[in-house]
């Protein structure tokens, strides 16, 4: 295990590396000179050159890649080329939207899928099992921007019980305010995330329903519920547990799609203004965090996978 | 199970039990196939003309009403169908071409090189198709273009990572030691061993990524990351409708289910082709 731990935590540093150079690199690529945002039309060679000196893209690309990444490790992540604002303290107060948001909504994505998985699964034969797994197969069709639409229209525009966009100036001040704002976001992500972790779930409980092993638990003399509670729990959880991590990372870009419907002020936000705007450091910035916040979850992810399945831990290669 | 056996029973479904997902998928995804070929040689109003007053309500005319500039929304609709199925069909011919080259390379190459594809791969897999194709349009800047590119390029990953399974374990069977003793170089082994046998279940999961990009198009688009007009992407409509979904709720309702149904219809279709070519999972679901 020690052993493991060790490589899959070289293997996380070094995947940061690699993304953020790629990161890095693929901005450079963008059309159009950062430095234009800060011009008008009618800039003189002079201002031009200013403003290049002002973004650093006068110097080479090596020289700017070599500034951020040594600002990076001292989590200095720059200043905006619109604003001049610091990026980190900007994103700090964007995550304060952006984490609730995600960790609740997976949170109740989770305990959804969990028990609408199960019982479809159980209950195939039921009308309601059927009909859990039809809008499981529903929700995986849906755009997760239209259920907000359609949450929005219905809940806020029309019988007025929510509000449909914005979050309060003074954030958690009011805890029940921002919960208010955060409440249908919250739901749109939930219900869309639920159907892929339904599916999932579902797949995993027919997987362990249909074993030779719990076959076996029966035969000397289980009931079903106990040989489902002791034997096929722990089994059916290794599939589950190895997928939660893209699911929380797309749950997360989930949320970035969703604060747009709902004009929250998360990270959503900041990077696409931040795209629209050239301003490379708040892509950036973004990005490093988004990244980080991907991996570390895919790290947590196998080393539980890891924690639930002893047979992983004792094949010397892994699963990686 | 021969490869020649799976194809065939690809080809002509009808030998086992039809599968009824088979069909509803096709009715579905046939239906927007449909209507984006209508759209190349008819449409009931020129995009771009205002020839209603705004936010009409469903008519003789209108059959969905027009938009808030007044233009007919049916028309928008039929454009938005071609444009989702040209992302679908490009970025899953990007991504397929990428992803089976890197996927036969890794397959195929020492064991350094396909364990630092594998790694690179892993990374790439981390991040969902939505975040990597924000990335590369914003590098590229947004047009129909690049919206594509970007879409294939964040799937191509997937594609490799299922193309390097499937083909190492086509390349550990007997019959492919013995051609490759029997001197048939690896050109050979790639066109008649490797590929008929993994298209099968790769074809599956390329209807799936079909999808996935249909879905991300529109959110780019939704985001206004997508082509720009006169573009109609479904997307976009569904963003422009978003303000007036009480007054004209046919705008937002009519892309978002045009939408649905072309997905699920993909869904649907990769669902029955798994069963045509693994009929061992049919009892399961």
């Amino acid at each position: 295990m020690t052993a493991y731990l060790l490589r899959r935590s070289a293997f996380l540093l070094v995947s940061f590396l690699i993304a953020m150079v790629a990161i890095f690199v693929l901005l450079r690529l963008l059309p159009g000179d950062p430095s234009n945002a800060l011009l008008s039309v009618t800039a003189t060679p002079e201002q031009i050159a200013a403003a290049q000196a002002q973004v650093g893209a006068d110097r080479p690309v090596l020289e700017q890649f070599v500034t951020w990444f040594g600002q990076l490790l001292s989590f200095n992540l720059g200043e905006s080329f619109i604003s001049s604002l610091p990026v980190g303290p900007e994103i700090s107060a964007r995550l304060v939207v952006t984490v609730p948001l995600t960790l609740i909504a997976f949170a109740l994505a989770l305990v959804l899928s969990l028990v609408a998985g199960f019982v479809s699964a159980i209950k195939s034969d039921r009308w309601y099992g059927v009909l859990i797994s039809g809008f499981s197969q529903l929700g995986v069709a849906v755009p997760v921007f239209w259920v907000g639409i359609l949450l929005v229209s219905l809940f806020a525009v029309g019988l007025r019980w929510l509000p449909s966009s914005g979050f309060p100036r003074d954030d958690w001040a009011d805890p029940a305010d921002a919960l208010r704002s955060l409440t249908l976001p919250i739901i749109t992500v939930a219900l869309v995330m639920s159907a892929s972790l339904t599916r999932y779930v579902r797949s995993a409980t027919l997987d362990v329903m249909g074993s030779d092993y719990l076959r076996s638990a029966r035969a000397q003399g289980s009931g079903y519920t106990e040989a489902l509670w002791r034997h096929g729990l722990r089994n059916g959880a290794v599939p589950v547990i190895s997928i939660l991590g893209i699911e929380l990372a797309t749950t997360f870009l989930g949320a970035v799609v969703v604060e747009s419907v709902f004009g929250l002020p998360g990270l959503g936000s900041m990077l696409l203004r931040g795209i629209q705007q050239h301003d490379y450091p708040n892509i950036q910035g973004v990005l490093f965090i988004s990244t980080l916040v991907v991996l570390v979850i895919g790290f947590i992810g196998d080393i539980a996978q890891r924690l639930v399945d002893p047979r992983l831990r004792l094949s010397i290669s892994g699963n990686r | 199970m021969t490869a020649a056996v799976i194809v065939k029973d690809i080809v002509a479904p009808a030998r086992r039990s039809r599968s009824w997902t088979l069909v509803v998928g096709l009715i579905l995804a046939g239906a927007v196939v449909l209507i984006a070929l209508v759209s190349l040689v008819w449409l009931p109003f020129s995009p771009d003309d205002t020839t209603g007053t705004r936010l009409e309500g469903a008519s003789a005319t209108h059959w969905l009403g027009t938009d808030k500039l007044g233009r007919d929304l049916a028309t928008q609709l039929m454009i938005g169908a071609r444009i989702a199925l040209i992302v679908g069909l490009g970025s899953v011919a990007v991504g397929a071409l990428i992803g089976i080259v890197v996927g036969l390379i890794a397959a195929f190459a020492t064991s350094w090189i396909d364990d630092t594809i594998s790694a690179a791969l892993d990374v790439v897999i981390a991040f969902p198709v939505l975040l990597l194709a924000m990335l590369i349009v914003a590098a590229q800047g947004a047009s129909l273009g690049s919206v594509i590119l970007a879409i294939g390029i964040a799937m191509s990953a997937i594609v490799a990572r299922l193309t390097r399974v499937l083909t190492k374990r086509v390349l550990s069977e007997q019959y492919v030691t013995a051609a490759r003793t029997s001197g048939t170089r690896w050109p050979g082994i790639v066109i008649r061993h490797i590929l008929p046998n993994i298209w099968p279940t790769l074809s599956v999961n390329l209807a799936l990524q079909f999808g996935v990009a249909v879905l991300a198009e529109a959110s780019l688009s939704y985001l206004g990351l997508g082509a720009p007009p006169p573009n109609a992407s479904w997307g976009r409509l569904l963003q422009e409708a978003q303000g007036t979904v009480i007054t004209a709720p046919l705008g937002a309702i009519a892309p978002g289910l045009a939408l649905i149904a072309l997905v699920i219809g993909v869904n649907f279709i990769a669902d029955g082709l798994r069963d045509v070519a693994d009929p061992s999972r049919k009892r399961r679901r």
